[in-house]
């Protein structure tokens, strides 16, 4: 990065340091922490927005619909996370590879599992093998956002329907002898109101949103975990900067990233609390 | 909101290639100096310039991707790379899984290291060696006490801090580690000599793929080239072709 970093052999320790934390490998290592801040304000909206609906066809009058809402909330509220994070992403990468196989390579009849491999038609990839691996990696971060928004979505779903139902009976009661339809009661008495009662909830499923994307190095994106291991692991002097085992001083890092970015959501959402809930 | 859910789940199904001829690299990138991150976080090491060399010969365009050790073989087989170039020795284990090409390194003596004091019999105690290698199955199989650790520089840390009493590895991977510890490691008993030297891994599926690899190793070994690439990252006493 710097004009003096051509030969770190005989710099003073100072500037060592200044060399070692701007060189290429810590650069992406910032930018993973981007990926992590990228990833909350991706999944939070769309786990949000699938709770939402998820809530309501709950609430509906479709048999059908509410089994399956009420099937998808406790499903994937009963299985641990990381089972899912496993399962997600490898199964919905090769469904869309196997359905793009049978549309794109009509003419190979032989199955795509052959013994352990699983071998579609080269247009069918998803990304292309030709693709650079940005590509690939944006595509691998997608499927993450996915396994995400699925997981948390469930657990939106529950506290939204907690929330509607928290809104007094007898308003909507009133809605209905004013002759409301559905969809005017859903939208000026139940969600106007259902945030005060919501946002307890919703709070803590954010703090626990930022505290699980450590797991994104299980789907095996490069993430903070993964730069984390990779620069604090002791290095021979094949590398320029050779230095002992240092993981305890990366893994400090991550702690403070995340303590502070849990505060700082803490301080925003007691300020909005303190807008809605009067003191007793 | 629907209009654009609908149009993104439609482009991932009727996307369609460019060219079809990229094959894609798989490595560890945490095994110096057969394959390492380096300090511009990029792959590098003796396997980088064998690989990049071995697709310039075949003509191939080849893109480079990490993938860790433990799921190396698993992401192979469903298609996330096309070969694995990371130092894997070739073994009848691994064979049945997935094919091999031709081996690219003689096969590469493994050894044992200890922390300097006392004279410790590292076959009895616990010895440290990375998941799924045939290090791991040769400590299993001598009857020592096996600690399996993810990737091979948390095996060195694990002596450094007196969990394991040994560590089992390529000795090309241990030498330098050994070379620059200023006496703290050193090395202990004979240098054992397992599996069937180091090749590249490819679907059992791709037989063309594997012809191709093997030709171009074919090349390397007739000029020489080979031999030059072992040198310059191994040393003067690496075994040859």
């Amino acid at each position: 990065m710097f004009e003096y970093c051509t030969d770190p052999d005989v710099l003073s320790t100072f500037e060592w340091f200044s060399c070692y934390l701007t060189n290429g490998k810590h650069l992406l290592f910032y930018k993973s922490f981007g990926l992590i801040i990228l990833l909350l304000f991706i999944t939070a909206p769309l786990a949000a927005l699938l709770g939402l609906l998820a809530a309501v066809a709950i609430k509906s009058k479709s048999l059908l619909l509410r089994l399956f809402s009420k099937a998808y909330a406790n499903i994937v509220r009963g299985i641990p996370d990381i089972i899912f994070f496993l399962f997600i992403p490898i199964t919905i990468d090769q469904l869309i590879e196997f359905t793009r196989h049978k549309i794109k390579c009509p003419e190979i009849v032989d199955s795509v599992w052959q013994g352990s491999d699983f071998v579609v038609c080269g247009a069918a990839k998803l990304p292309l093998n030709s693709d650079p691996q940005w590509i690939h990696d944006i595509y691998g971060f997608l499927l993450a956002v996915f396994s995400f928004t699925i997981v948390y979505g469930a657990f939106a779903a529950n506290t939204f329907y907690g929330a509607m139902n928290s809104v007094p009976q007898s308003q909507i009661e009133t809605g209905k002898s004013f002759g409301m339809s559905r969809k005017q009661i859903y939208t000026s008495i139940i969600f106007p109101q259902m945030w005060r009662y919501a946002l307890p909830g919703l709070s803590n499923l954010w703090m626990l949103l930022i505290k699980s994307t450590p797991l994104l190095f299980l789907l095996g994106i490069q993430d903070v975990v993964y730069w984390a291991r990779e620069l604090g692991g002791s290095k021979t002097s094949i590398f320029h900067y050779p230095h002992p085992d240092w993981r305890v001083w990366y893994f400090l890092s991550l702690l403070v990233f995340y303590l502070l970015l849990t505060k700082i959501s803490e301080l925003i959402l007691n300020r909005i609390s303190k807008k809605i809930y009067l003191p007793i | 909101m629907k209009k654009l859910l609908f149009s993104a789940i439609l482009l991932a199904f009727i996307y369609v290639p460019a060219n079809a001829d990229t094959v894609r690299m798989g490595t560890e990138g945490a095994y110096p100096p057969y394959n390492f991150i380096n300090d511009n976080g990029e792959i590098d090491g003796f396997e980088r310039d064998l690989g990049d060399e071995l697709c310039d010969r075949a003509g191939l365009d080849c893109e480079w991707v990490q993938n860790d050790w433990d799921s190396i073989i698993p992401n192979l087989v469903s298609g996330n790379y096309d070969t694995i170039i990371a130092g894997m020795s070739i073994t009848a284990e691994r064979d049945e899984v997935i094919d091999f090409t031709q081996n690219y390194l003689q096969p590469d003596p493994s050894a044992y290291i200890t922390t300097g004091e006392g004279n410790k019999a590292a076959y009895i105690g616990v010895v440290a060696a990375q998941t799924a290698t045939i290090q791991a199955s040769h400590v299993a199989e001598s009857g020592a006490i096996l600690a399996e650790f993810a990737t091979p520089d948390e095996t060195i840390s694990a002596l450094r801090n007196g969990e394991v009493e040994a560590v089992m590895a390529d000795k090309s991977f241990l030498a330098p580690i050994v070379a620059e510890s200023n006496g703290g490691l050193k090395f202990i008993g004979q240098d054992v000599y397992i599996g069937g030297g180091v090749g590249m891994g490819i679907r059992e599926s791709d037989s063309d793929l594997k012809d191709t690899f093997d030709a171009a190793i074919d090349s390397m070994k007739a000029d020489g080239s080979l031999n030059t690439l072992i040198e310059k990252w191994f040393g003067d006493e690496a075994s040859l072709f």
